[in-house]
């Protein structure tokens, strides 16, 4: 291997595309770390050291929305790998028609979020709309999914894993067809039932999966802007508002070192929060 | 007794499936060819009469055709953004496989920055500005290959591990050096993971609502995600109108998906696991 000539390949091939992702994603990143600590117009800046994050830290509306981040986030990730991985395991079972539950639950996937999130406004709009029409056909009232304050912030999790779960489902595929036949088989022949099969075998053997999932929703769900910014705007008052949503407003109402600030506490809670949280579960990494 | 449970089941997970993800389509497209009147009514009838055609062409007349306007800006947004992913990843991608030396550990470690950290909006919109790319739809290409480079660098590495090392070797006999031996040589063979990278991105970019929001605002001359979210308040009592828009964005990525449903997934999988 060491004799593999290292001519044919040329360290200038990095030149093209690292040029744009350091002048677009790298440079940025780094100024906003000066930004974030002072007030900036764009054209001009003024040192204020740590008002900008104080701010953030105390001024209501910022600081629920690094609460409702956290929510948002944990919920959204829990229920895609729970479901991710059972819908893993029905479409790849023995029933016929996995194909087709495959694609249907696939495809919102590929809409994008404005389109989902404005129809499921409609779909959950309290009294004309067809999701509580027909849990009232049922004889009860269902709930006020979006204008609640104590439930819109979940209303709109809701609708952000029937979006994403698809990923998730399509993910823990891999990772359940990866587990080795005959494994599954020496199990069941020293008796273990589907559901040792489960939890001793296929969720061990399947791990990368896993992580993989929890990885990239909990990337996702730090992030998340769209559906919160197309369904509630963030409210009823500030009660979907989250840290994306939040640097959205500072920006619009020109606090840009603001809604800098805003930007380096988000990438430092996905730092803080995906980094360990790697680490960890590459250690449960039966594979390595 | 166990195929009429296995039947029973296969029947209930469809039922349900069904509910869940095919009624909102459903819904979509019924509110989409009502008239104004029937559609406000938000239910599931059958439309008395079919008003598709009409609606398209309320849609794209709206505010002076904007709707194509923004279909444009979508097209040469997704195709340029797409074609310089796949030349930028594809060079970084391969090299990165086959030297695997201290520079491939640093760009590496960029690329894991790149697919974690979210980007810093209003410094993006500085740099842009000062490059005079701000608010141009050459400044957004340049946003969402810059966004978009480590997913897709991260396939074309995989797959170039798959390629035998033993075809660079022949080619540098036959007289390549590392530019023909790449072009040449190398990326013709790469056409299964780049369809997929291109599925992909295409997807991502076309359905992607925040960077359009930020680095092109301005009604006038929007992409179709931007344009939709326009609209809500347009259309806030012409549903009809509204969903006929979503529905009218929302057939590329379908298409695209009942085609090449197995390429679309193994893009969005195979990065993911072996990353």
């Amino acid at each position: 291997m060491s004799r593999t000539p290292r001519r044919g390949y040329s360290n200038l091939f990095y030149l093209p595309g690292g040029l744009v992702y350091f002048v677009i994603f790298v440079v940025p990143t780094a100024l906003a770390f000066f930004y974030s600590f002072t007030r900036w117009t764009l054209f001009e800046w003024e040192w204020i050291g740590f008002d900008n994050y104080r701010q953030f830290f105390r001024e209501p509306s910022l600081k629920g929305g690094l609460r409702n981040t956290f929510v948002y986030t944990f919920v959204t990730s829990g229920s895609k790998v729970v479901l991710g991985f059972a819908l893993g395991l029905l479409v790849t079972s023995k029933l016929r028609i996995k194909g087709t539950l495959r694609s249907l639950i696939f495809f919102p996937v590929l809409v994008s979020a404005v389109a989902v999130g404005i129809t499921f406004k409609v779909l959950m709009n309290p009294t004309t709309g067809p999701i509580n029409q027909l849990i009232g056909f049922f004889g009860t009232s269902g709930p006020k999914w979006l204008t609640d304050p104590t439930i819109a912030l979940l209303s709109v999790a809701l609708v952000d894993v029937w979006k994403g779960v698809g990923i998730a489902m399509v993910i823990f595929i891999a990772g359940i067809l990866s587990v080795p036949e005959d494994l599954l088989e020496a199990a069941s022949i020293d008796g273990a039932n589907a559901w040792h099969r489960i939890r001793h075998v296929i969720i061990p053997m399947s791990w990368p999966a896993t992580s993989t999932v929890v990885i990239l929703s909990f990337i996702g769900g730090l992030r998340s802007f769209d559906l919160i910014q197309t369904m509630t705007n963030g409210g009823p008052g500030f009660t979907t508002e989250v840290i994306a949503s939040s640097i959205y407003k500072q920006y619009q109402a020109g606090f840009y070192g603001l809604a800098t600030a805003g930007n380096v506490i988000l990438f430092l809670m996905v730092l803080l929060l995906v980094v360990p949280l790697q680490w960890m579960l590459s250690r449960g990494d039966y594979n390595r | 007794m166990r195929s009429v449970r296995r039947s029973v089941a296969e029947v209930a997970a469809f039922a349900v499936a069904f509910v869940v993800f095919v009624i909102p389509f459903l819904f979509i497209f019924l509110t989409a060819v009502k008239d104004r009147a029937a559609a406000a009514e938000f239910t599931f009838s059958i439309p008395d009469s079919w008003h598709g055609i009409d609606n398209i062409r309320e849609v794209l007349a709206t505010r002076n055709g904007m709707f194509m306007t923004a279909m444009q800006n979508s097209v040469i947004l997704t195709v340029s953004s797409v074609a310089l992913i796949v030349v930028l990843a594809s060079m970084i991608g391969f090299t990165l496989d086959r030297r695997r030396d201290r520079v491939a550990t640093v760009v590496s470690a960029f690329i894991m920055i790149g697919l974690m950290v979210p980007p810093a909006v209003v410094p993006t919109i500085y740099v842009l500005q000062e490059l005079h790319l701000f608010k141009t739809l050459y400044g957004l290409i340049l946003v969402e290959v810059a966004f978009n480079l480590s997913y897709a660098t991260l396939l074309f590495r995989a797959f170039s591990a798959t390629i035998p090392r033993e075809v660079d070797e022949a080619a540098i006999i036959d007289g390549c050096n590392s530019w023909t031996l790449f072009w040449k040589v190398i990326f013709p063979l790469m056409r299964p993971v780049m369809i997929s990278v291109i599925l992909t991105m295409s997807v991502f970019i076309w359905s992607d609502f925040v960077n359009p929001l930020y680095f092109l605002p301005g009604s006038d001359n929007a992409t179709v995600q931007l344009t939709l979210f326009n609209f809500q308040s347009q259309f806030s009592n012409s549903w009809n109108l509204l969903f006929m828009n979503v529905l009218l964005i929302t057939i590329p990525p379908l298409a695209l998906f009942l085609m090449f449903n197995k390429k679309i997934v193994a893009g969005m999988t195979s990065g993911a696991l072996k990353g």
